[in-house]
C-alpha cells in the first residue's frame, strides 16, 4: 500500500521550505499574463454596458474602424439582442496601442432602448418588479426546500428559541491580476494563449472547441498566476474574444480586464439573507430549526449558501430561492456558500448559548460532532486565552472594549482524478517534473518539488518543475475547490516512485544487492543491508547515458483523504465612540491532513483569514437602484484589508492523518463568524449583517442606549 | 484620458496668462496629479492642456519662524507630515499631513493640490451619471446611497470636502496667497471654500485664472494644544468618514480658545462655532466636551445611509476637547 511514510523519515514533507518561486515573485522577475509582451503584439479593449437593463437598437463601429491604428473591431452583441447588466460586452477592439484601443472603444456608437432595471434584491422582489428574465416567472426562482425530522415536535422540546435575520452582501473576488489573455496564431490552425486562469487545459479545450480546433493545437500557458478565487475557470468572453481579434489581425493580442469590468463581469460570491427561528434544549442540543432565506447570483442563479452549518440539528427545514437582478453573475467564489453560512450559523450559536445561559464554546462542544473540531477547541481556546473572555457582553464603561468570539468550518480537498505527470531522471542527474495543473499562488510547483526530492534524496531547487503550461500534453484539472494539491500529489509521488525503482533496476546488479535493498539519500544511493556498498547519485544516473528514465504517475487513493475540520477564534477592539473594529488577533486552528510544505499551507491559512477579515469588516458591493450601476467598482470605495487591518495571525497546523488534503479554501469561512461573535462580546450588541463597519456599530450602539 | 497638451510652467504670469479665459476645465493645473489623473482617466475632466506646475522654482518651500509659518503650494504632503517645527508646534497639521491616503500619495501630493482636490462622490466620479454638480438635474446622494455623503451644509449637493489638510490649516487661522492676472491676493483659508448653495460647480472661490500659491499659518500661541482626529473604515488609504481638526489653548483644564473644524462631514471644511462657543472660557470635563460635540451636530441633516455620522462627529469633538485636558 503506498504511503508517504513516517514523520520521523520526512527529510523534507512536512517541514517549513520556502517556495521556488518567492525570489522571482519580489523582485518582479516572475512573468505574468500582465507582463507577456509579443513582437508586434496589439492591444484588445472591450467596449462595456453602463446601463443595466436594454434592447439593442443599432451598434456603428465605423468610425472606430476609421481610427488609425485600429487593426480590428468586432462587435459583440447584436441588433435586437437584449442588455442585462453593466459591463455587457457590446464590441471589441484590437489596436497598435493600448491608448489608441480606449479612445477606439468610445468611438462605437451603441443605441440602447433602455428598459426598467432591477439591481437591488428588494427591488427585485417589490410587488410589480418589471420582469429580468424571460425562463422565471417574476424574479424569484422556485423555492429549494429541505425538510428533516420533526420540526413542530422539535419546537416543542426547545427550551430557548431565538429568531433572527443574518445578511452578508455580494463580494467580489478582487483579483490583483484582473482576468485576461495574450493570444497568438502560429498560423490558421495553431493557437496559443497566455492566459491568467486557474485551469489551462479548461481554457485550451474550450477554445479549441470555439475555433473547431484539434485540442492538440491550442496551447495555454499560465506561468505565474494573480489571484483566482474561483473565478478564472475558461476563457470568458475576453479570452475568446482575445484570439478572434488575434485571428483577424494575424498579430498577437493582449487583453486584460480592468478593475471596473472585474468587479462588474468577473464573478462574485452572492449575497444571503436568512431569516431563521431556531431551538434548543435546556441541556443545550439544537433541537429545531427553520430557515427561510434568499440570495442574489445576479442575472444568473447559484446563489446557494449552507444552513444549517457544520452543528447539527435533528429537526430542520430550509427553505431558499434565488433573486435575479441585472446585474453581472456571480462565480464560485473561495468556499462558495460556506462563509456566509458560517456567519450565520455561528452568529445563531452564539445567540442561543446566551439564551441558555451557557459558554458559547460549550454550547459547540455539545452540538458538534466532529471529533477534530472538538480538539481543536480546546487547542484555540487555549491560544486566544478564552478564560480571559468577558463574561458580560459590553461590560464595563471603557471606550474601548474587547471580545472573543469562535467560528468553525469544514471542507473536502480530498482531490481526484484526471492528472497526467513525468518524472524524468536524466543522465547528469537532473531530475524534471511534468504536470498539467498550474500554480495558482498555493505553491504547487514546490510542493511537487519537494515530493520529488524527497524521493529521490535531493534538494527541492534540485528539481526543474513544469506547470502552467498544455504544450507537454499532460493534463491536469482546474484549480478549484481545494484540490490541487490532492489530485497532483499522489501522482508525482507515483511517478517518482516508479522512475526511482527503475533506477534502482539498473543500479542493483553492480551493488550486488537486490533491488528492494536500495535507498537513496544525501545524493547517494546505498545498500540498506550493507551500508560499505554505495554509489554517488550522478554516477549512478551517468551511466543512464542516452536512455534516460522517465515514468508517469497515477492518482493514487491511499494517498490523499478529503474532509477538514476547522475552527477560528478572534480577539477583537471595537472603539465605542468611533465604531471602529480592530481585530487584534486570530487564531486558526486548520485541519489539513499532511501538509507537502508547512510554510505554504501557514501561508494559505493567513490568506484565508485576511479574506474572511475582508469580509467580516470591509467588502461589500454598492448597487445603485437609480442607476442601475455600481458605485464602488473600484478599489478605493470597495475596501479590502490593508496591512493596517491585518491582525497577528496563529495559524496552526492541525495535522490529523498523512494523507493529502487541500486548504486553499476552508480558512476563510470561519473568519466573519468569529469575528461577529467577537464584537458581540466586546460590545454587547450584535451586528447581523456583514461588513460590520463603524456605521453599523454607531447605529447599533444608539439604539442599544436608546 | 482624452488627448491634452502639456506645458512646463516658466513663471506665475505664464500660467495665468495660459489660464486666461479658457473658463473652467480647458486648461487645468497639474502638480503632483494625485487627484487630477484619476479625474482624466475616468473622463469626469477633459482638459485641453495641462501646465505642469513642478518646473516653477521654489514654490515647495516651507519656512518656519517666529511670524509664523509658510508654505508653498508645491509642498509635498509628506513634506509637511515630516517637518519638525510643524510636529512640535502645528501639531495638527503635521497629523493632517500623515493621515493623507498612502505614503505614495504623500510623496507627490501637493498642498495646494490637496486644497484644491475634487470631491470623492461616487454618483460625481461616475463618467456616465450626469449629476447636478456636473450639471445635471439632481443630487443622486438624495434618494440612493449615502454612506459617505454630508450631514451638514449638504443642500443641493451633498458631497463632502475630501482634504485632511483644509480643516487643519484653518483651525490654525491660516491664509492663502492666491495669484491672478491683476496680481496677487490674500485670503482666510477658511473663506476659501464655499457651499454647494452658492456654487453647486466648485468647492471654493477660485477663478479659472487664478492659481494658489502659498499658505500663510500664523505663529502658534503658548499653551495650544492642536489634535486631528479621522475617522476611517480602514486604516489606509481611506478617506474621513468624519474628521475633527481641533486647536484648543489651554490654562490647565481651561478653554481659554477653541477652533474646532470638520471634515468628511459637509461640502466644504465645516468650521462648528456652535463646538467653539461650547468650549471656550469652560474648565472641560466630560459633559463640557458632550455639549460642545451636540452642539456642533444639532443642525445636521442626515440623508438615508449616513446618519451614523453625527454621532461619529460628536464623539470626535468630545474626545478632542478632552484629550486638551490631559
Amino acid at each position: 500500500m503506498a504511503s508517504w511514510g513516517e514523520a520521523s523519515e520526512s527529510r523534507l514533507i512536512g517541514k517549513r521550505i520556502p517556495r521556488l518561486s518567492g525570489r522571482d515573485k519580489v523582485t518582479g522577475k516572475a512573468k505574468y499574463t500582465f507582463d507577456i509582451n509579443r513582437p508586434g503584439m496589439l492591444y484588445g479593449r472591450i467596449l462595456r454596458s453602463e446601463v443595466a437593463h436594454a434592447n439593442v437598437v443599432g451598434v456603428d463601429l465605423s468610425e472606430a474602424e476609421a481610427l488609425p491604428g485600429v487593426k480590428a473591431v468586432i462587435q459583440i452583441v447584436e441588433v435586437g439582442n437584449k442588455i442585462r447588466y453593466q459591463g455587457q460586452e457590446i464590441a471589441a477592439v484590437a489596436a497598435e496601442t493600448d491608448d489608441i484601443a480606449k479612445d477606439a472603444i468610445r468611438l462605437i456608437r451603441v443605441d440602447l432602448e433602455e428598459l426598467p432595471h432591477v439591481v437591488t434584491e428588494a427591488d427585485a422582489m417589490a410587488e410589480g418588479a418589471p420582469q429580468i428574465r424571460d425562463d422565471w416567472t417574476g424574479n424569484q426562482s422556485n423555492p429549494n426546500v429541505r425538510e428533516e425530522g420533526d420540526l413542530a415536535g422539535g419546537f416543542a422540546q426547545a427550551a430557548v428559541e431565538v429568531e433572527a435575520t443574518y445578511h452578508a452582501p455580494v463580494q467580489t473576488h478582487v483579483c490583483l491580476e484582473t482576468h485576461g489573455n495574450v493570444a497568438e496564431w502560429e498560423d490558421e490552425q495553431n493557437l496559443t494563449v497566455w492566459a491568467s486562469t486557474q485551469g489551462v487545459f479548461g481554457v485550451r479545450n474550450d477554445l479549441a472547441g470555439s475555433f473547431n480546433l484539434p485540442a492538440n493545437q491550442v496551447r495555454v500557458i499560465t506561468e505565474h498566476m494573480g489571484g483566482g478565487f474561483g473565478s478564472k475557470f475558461g476563457p470568458g468572453v475576453e479570452g475568446r474574444r482575445v484570439a478572434e481579434l488575434a485571428r483577424i489581425t494575424g498579430r498577437p493580442v493582449k487583453l486584460m480586464l480592468t478593475r471596473k469590468a472585474e468587479h462588474l463581469v468577473a464573478g462574485n460570491r452572492p449575497s444571503m439573507t436568512q431569516h431563521v427561528r431556531a431551538g434548543a434544549t435546556g441541556d443545550g442540543r439544537l433541537i429545531a430549526y427553520d430557515m427561510k432565506g434568499h440570495g442574489t447570483g445576479g442575472i444568473s442563479s447559484g446563489a446557494g449558501f449552507q444552513a444549517p452549518y457544520v452543528y447539527h440539528v435533528p429537526n430542520r427545514r430550509t427553505e431558499r430561492v434565488n433573486v435575479a437582478v441585472n446585474v453581472g453573475n456571480q462565480r464560485a467564489m473561495r468556499a462558495p456558500g460556506h462563509p456566509q453560512g458560517a456567519f450565520a450559523m455561528d452568529s445563531l450559536m452564539d445567540e442561543l448559548a446566551e439564551k441558555l445561559g451557557m459558554n458559547p464554546l460549550e454550547f459547540r462542544r455539545i452540538n458538534d460532532t466532529s471529533e477534530v473540531r472538538q480538539a481543536q477547541y480546546t487547542l484555540g481556546a487555549q491560544e486566544i486565552g478564552w478564560h480571559r473572555r468577558n463574561s458580560v457582553p459590553g461590560a464595563g464603561k471603557a471606550v474601548k472594549k474587547r471580545g472573543m468570539g469562535v467560528g468553525s468550518g469544514q471542507w473536502g480537498g480530498g482531490g481526484g482524478r484526471g492528472t497526467q505527470a513525468r518524472v524524468t531522471i536524466n543522465s547528469d542527474g537532473t531530475v524534471e517534473a511534468v504536470t498539467g495543473t498550474q500554480d495558482i499562488g498555493t505553491g504547487i510547483r514546490t510542493a511537487i518539488a519537494i515530493i520529488v526530492a524527497e524521493e529521490f534524496g535531493l534538494a527541492p531547487t534540485d528539481i526543474r518543475v513544469t506547470v502552467g503550461d498544455s504544450g507537454p500534453g499532460l493534463p491536469s484539472g482546474g484549480s478549484g475547490g481545494s484540490q490541487t494539491t490532492a489530485s497532483v500529489a499522489p501522482v508525482i509521488k507515483t511517478a517518482a516512485a516508479a522512475a526511482k525503482q527503475k533506477l534502482f533496476e539498473r543500479i542493483a546488479p553492480q551493488l550486488n544487492a537486490p533491488v528492494g535493498d536500495l535507498r537513496v539519500g544525501n545524493r547517494t544511493i546505498y545498500v540498506v543491508s550493507d551500508r560499505t556498498k554505495t554509489i554517488k547519485w550522478e554516477l549512478a544516473t551517468g551511466q543512464l547515458g542516452m536512455d534516460s528514465i522517465s515514468e508517469g504517475g497515477e492518482w493514487d487513493e491511499e494517498l490523499r483523504q478529503g474532509g477538514v475540520a476547522g475552527t477560528q477564534f478572534a480577539e477583537v477592539e471595537v472603539d465605542t465612540e468611533t465604531g471602529a473594529v480592530r481585530v487584534i488577533k486570530i487564531v486558526a486552528v486548520q485541519d489539513c491532513g499532511l501538509a507537502i510544505n508547512r510554510l505554504a499551507t501557514e501561508s494559505q491559512i493567513n490568506g484565508g483569514v485576511i479574506m474572511g477579515l475582508g469580509q467580516a469588516l470591509l467588502e461589500e458591493r454598492f448597487m445603485d437602484a437609480q442607476t442601475g450601476r455600481m458605485l464602488n467598482a473600484n478599489l478605493e470605495d470597495y475596501k479590502v484589508p490593508g496591512t493596517f487591518e491585518i491582525p497577528e495571525i496563529k495559524s496552526i497546523v492541525f495535522d490529523t492523518h498523512r494523507k493529502v488534503t487541500g486548504v486553499g479554501e476552508p480558512p476563510c469561512i470561519p473568519t466573519p463568524g468569529a469575528i461577529a461573535n467577537a464584537v458581540y462580546n466586546a460590545i454587547g450588541v450584535r451586528i447581523r449583517e456583514l461588513p460590520i463597519t463603524p456605521d453599523k456599530i454607531l447605529t447599533a450602539l444608539a439604539e442599544k442606549k436608546a | 484620458m482624452e488627448k491634452f497638451s502639456y506645458v512646463n510652467a516658466t513663471s506665475l504670469e505664464q500660467v495665468t496668462a495660459l489660464l486666461s479665459d479658457s473658463g473652467w476645465g480647458e486648461v487645468m493645473l497639474i502638480a503632483g496629479g494625485t487627484d487630477l489623473l484619476a479625474e482624466l482617466k475616468e473622463y469626469v475632466e477633459t482638459p485641453k492642456t495641462l501646465i505642469n506646475l513642478k518646473t516653477l522654482p521654489g514654490m515647495d518651500a516651507i519656512e518656519a519662524d517666529a511670524s509664523g509659518l509658510k508654505i508653498g503650494a508645491l509642498a509635498t504632503v509628506a513634506d509637511i507630515a515630516r517637518h519638525p517645527t510643524i510636529q512640535q508646534h502645528y501639531t495638527v497639521l503635521a497629523q493632517a499631513a500623515g493621515s493623507v491616503a498612502t505614503p505614495q500619495i504623500r510623496n507627490v501630493g501637493t498642498l495646494g493640490g490637496n486644497l484644491c482636490q475634487r470631491p470623492r462622490c461616487w454618483y460625481y466620479r461616475d463618467e456616465s451619471t450626469h449629476c447636478l454638480k456636473k450639471g445635471g438635474d439632481i443630487c443622486y446622494a438624495v434618494d440612493g446611497l449615502s454612506k459617505y455623503h454630508a450631514i451638514l451644509g449638504g443642500d443641493p449637493v451633498y458631497i463632502v470636502h475630501p482634504s485632511d489638510l483644509a480643516p487643519a490649516l484653518i483651525a490654525l487661522g491660516a491664509s492663502l496667497k492666491i495669484v491672478g492676472p491683476e496680481g496677487e491676493k490674500t485670503m482666510l483659508l477658511e473663506e476659501f471654500f464655499t457651499l454647494p448653495a452658492a456654487n453647486p460647480f466648485r468647492e471654493n472661490v477660485l477663478e479659472p485664472n487664478e492659481i494658489v500659491v502659498e499658505v500663510q499659518v500664523p505663529p502658534a500661541k503658548p499653551n495650544t494644544k492642536s489634535f486631528y482626529l479621522k475617522a476611517r473604515e480602514k486604516g489606509a488609504p481611506d478617506f474621513a468618514l468624519a474628521s475633527v481638526a481641533a486647536v484648543f489653548e489651554m490654562d490647565g483644564k481651561t478653554c481659554k480658545s477653541a477652533s474646532v473644524v470638520l471634515g468628511g462631514v459637509a461640502p466644504a471644511p465645516w468650521r462648528s462655532t456652535e463646538a467653539e462657543a461650547a468650549l471656550t472660557g469652560k474648565m472641560v470635563d466630560d459633559t463640557v466636551s458632550k455639549q460642545a460635540g451636540a452642539d456642533a451636530v444639532k443642525d445636521a441633516q442626515p440623508l438615508n445611509d449616513n446618519a451614523y455620522k453625527v454621532t461619529l462627529t460628536q464623539n470626535l469633538i468630545s474626545r478632542a476637547a478632552m484629550m486638551a485636558t490631559s
